[in-house]
């Protein structure tokens, strides 16, 4: 049986909704008179979007940044309602879209336990039976009386995630929490979802970090502008969404945060950019072409290469932070990396980012798989072709 | 590197590449019997229950939500206490002054300190009602826009913390009673009246403006100006007996009128109000069947205009 059902569900956010009362007077005299209003612009968010999770399934939901997947979670949870469509959830929804929202800083631990759990929905009785497990899994037991605001960032995260994977809800749901956290506290997060799932839970995750994703899931869905591009197994979905790459039709921003838009992210071989495929001892060169409308003080940008098992090979940084920071106007960013990389899938992720604040990440900017011999040892990583020196010990001269 | 290198456990658990079908659902079940129905979500809204069925359900959260203020105003407070009565008595003392000293104003047969206690009393806790209220979904617009739960439960919970400031506020009306030996009577009996039309007004209030400020953040800015004008077109300092005949018929359609003068009749004995009370509570259910009506179209884009 279904727990989750989406019917054709559209939603349209206008642009520059909020007004003062100043402006709701004037357009409401404008619309007394019938002059159309102006400015309001419209962005569908999801277009006609239909789909199904079974009862106790796991599905993941990948896309670029501003696809509509958090939409999607969004009218699944009743946060918002659709502009035309229907969702309909059977059982309890818990959703954990942000880390910690619900929280007071000058509360204690304790308190921000039960104030947080009610807000998501357990009653008093549920968070009393569910406390200590709550308390074991954060790991803050002697700081349950002093205010959060005196915790570590770790801690806090851990106990507010800790409040929302004890929900026992029937449905859970899950954003992109990876992002934050260490390491120690991912591999806590996505243990727990296991959990939940093994207990016949149905989970709907949203991450960048596919590799999680292919462990978690099941089944997987491919959200691209507002619409369902690919539904399927967990693996197809992923190929297919990782090779098609990052190419906005002709000149459109592809991503864009403030004054910072990149229009392309291309992978190509050095030599030649009109072959289709790339051969491993030919090496790889990505292009990424962004525009900046005015200069950005310290703007870093970061080019990476991931394989598909989430190993990073390749990382590196522009810093701008010289004497002649980068004007405003188009530029493109290039990375040539020599034919060291063994034949494989590799995902390419870019970042940028000041000192103060991330500008833009996309973990899954663009693939390309590299083609070739892999020698008789798929396992290697790197083929650096390196001189294997034999001498004879036994010798003496 | 294949993709079939790709570690296939989660904590020792294989990965599954089908779904497989569990017998049984989730272990724990949760109580509540409309858990296994189906929640639809249309462009009319989440569910369609009755606003008492919402509050009903969601009254613990109602009780975290107050917690979580009255913790936080008296946490850091010394005096705690003293302030809520500090605000009352200054403004009784200033009152005995102006308005009965130098002005002469009636006070119904009632010593006049006492008489503009309950007046303060009363209007205090609607004034910071709805103070809080209006502010109260902004100032949680972060929760709104990442978390689903019942959005009435926010105005509902900013009743009670100034119901405490008032009932601390009621002993001070008792004191002063003993002070000005004014005896109490069975009108005691009508002190949940009272609580009713007050809370309902604040209620009302409430509800209205803090849906309206989510869109309009004029609203912020606008109550305190129109509370204070508000405050001076209640019966808090002078009897609404200073208007007479069908005048007081008007006067009442403030639904403040009727919440003091009931007070006055059930806590000091003053006279009883008539017909002018039910003008203010007709226009208190008004108001608050009004503002339910307008919240519960108005949740449906909180998440998306906050």
């Amino acid at each position: 049986m279904d727990r989750i059902q989406f019917d054709r569900v559209s939603k349209r956010y206008v642009l520059g909704e909020r007004r003062n009362a100043r402006e709701a007077l004037i357009a409401a005299a404008r619309s007394a008179v019938r002059l159309r209003r102006e400015g309001a612009k419209e962005l569908w968010s999801l277009r006609d979007v239909s789909f199904t999770v079974a009862d106790g399934e796991s599905v993941g939901i990948v896309g670029r940044n501003g696809a509509g997947k958090s939409t999607i979670l969004k009218i699944l949870t009743g946060i918002t309602v659709p502009t035309q469509g229907t969702s309909r959830t059977r059982g309890r929804v818990a959703a954990l879209l942000e880390v910690g929202s619900g929280f007071h800083p000058e509360l204690t631990g304790r308190e921000n336990v039960y104030l947080n759990g009610a807000i998501l929905g357990m009653s008093r009785r549920a968070i009393t039976r569910a406390f200590d497990s709550i308390v074991d899994f954060s790991g803050v037991e002697r700081f349950l009386d002093t205010p959060v605001k005196r915790y570590s960032s770790g801690m806090y995260l851990r106990l507010a995630f800790a409040v929302a994977a004890h929900l026992e809800p029937d449905v859970l749901v899950v954003d992109e929490i990876l992002a934050v956290g260490d390491a120690e506290f991912q591999r806590r997060c996505v243990g727990r979802m296991a959990e939940a799932e093994r207990e016949g839970r149905t989970v709907v995750f949203v991450s960048h970090d596919l590799g999680a994703l292919t462990r978690l899931c099941g089944r997987a869905m491919w959200i691209e502008a507002g619409q369902l591009r690919a539904e399927g197994a967990t693996r197809d979905v992923l190929r297919e969404y990782l090779s098609s790459g990052l190419r906005a039709p002709d000149g459109e921003a592809l991503i864009r945060s403030g004054a910072l838009t990149v229009s392309s992210v291309r992978v190509q071989a050095p030599n030649d950019p009109q072959v289709t495929a790339l051969l491993r001892e030919d090496g790889v060169r990505v292009e990424v072409d962004f525009e900046l409308a005015e200069k950005i003080p310290g703007l870093d940008l970061a080019l990476y290469v991931t394989t598909q098992g989430g190993i990073r090979v390749v990382d590196e940084v522009l810093s701008d932070r010289g004497p002649r920071p980068l004007s405003a106007g188009r530029h493109r960013a290039a990375l040539t990396i020599p034919p060291v990389l063994n034949v494989g899938d590799f995902t390419v992720g870019i970042w940028f980012g000041t000192a103060h604040e991330e500008l833009i990440h996309e973990p899954a900017a663009a693939s390309f798989v590299l083609h070739g011999s892999d020698q008789d040892r798929p396992e290697r990583l790197l083929v650096l072709d390196l001189p294997l020196d034999v001498r004879d010990l036994s010798d003496p001269s | 590197m294949p993709a079939e290198e790709v570690a296939p456990t989660v904590d020792g658990v294989p990965a599954r590449s089908q779904p497989e079908r569990r017998p049984s659902g989730p272990t724990t079940t949760p109580a509540d019997e409309h858990v296994q129905q189906w929640t639809e979500n249309t462009p009319r809204g989440t569910r369609q229950e009755r606003p008492w069925t919402t509050l009903w359900r969601s009254r613990e959260l109602i009780g975290y939500f107050a917690l979580r203020d009255i913790r936080l105003r008296y946490r850091q407070a010394f005096l705690g206490v003293v302030w809520v009565l500090a605000q009352p008595v200054a403004s009784v003392a200033v009152f005995t002054v102006v308005f009965s000293q130098l002005a002469g104003v009636s006070s119904q047969g009632v010593p006049y300190p006492v008489f503009a206690l309950v007046g303060m009393v009363t209007w205090t806790y609607f004034s910071s009602a709805v103070l809080l209220g209006s502010s109260v979904l902004v100032n949680n617009a972060n929760l709104i826009s990442k978390v689903y739960f019942p959005r009435i439960a926010a105005p509902t919970a900013v009743l009670l913390p100034p119901g405490l400031d008032l009932a601390v506020s009621l002993v001070l009306v008792a004191a002063a009673c003993v002070v000005y030996g004014v005896e109490p009577t069975l009108h005691l009996l009508a002190v949940p009246a009272w609580l009713l039309l007050l809370g309902a007004t604040a209620f009302g209030m409430s509800l209205w403006l803090s849906a309206l400020n989510v869109r309009y953040r004029d609203v912020q800015q606008a109550v305190a100006p129109v509370l204070q004008v508000w405050f001076f077109a209640s019966p808090v300092a002078y009897p609404p007996t200073l208007l007479e005949g069908w005048h007081e018929l008007v006067y009442a359609v403030n639904p403040m009128a009727g919440a003091i003068a009931l007070g006055r009749w059930s806590l000091v004995g003053a006279p009883w109000p008539g017909w002018s009370l039910a003008v203010s509570a007709t226009s208190a259910v008004l108001v608050l069947v009004g503002g339910l009506v307008y919240f519960g179209r108005a949740q449906r884009s909180f998440a998306d205009v906050i």
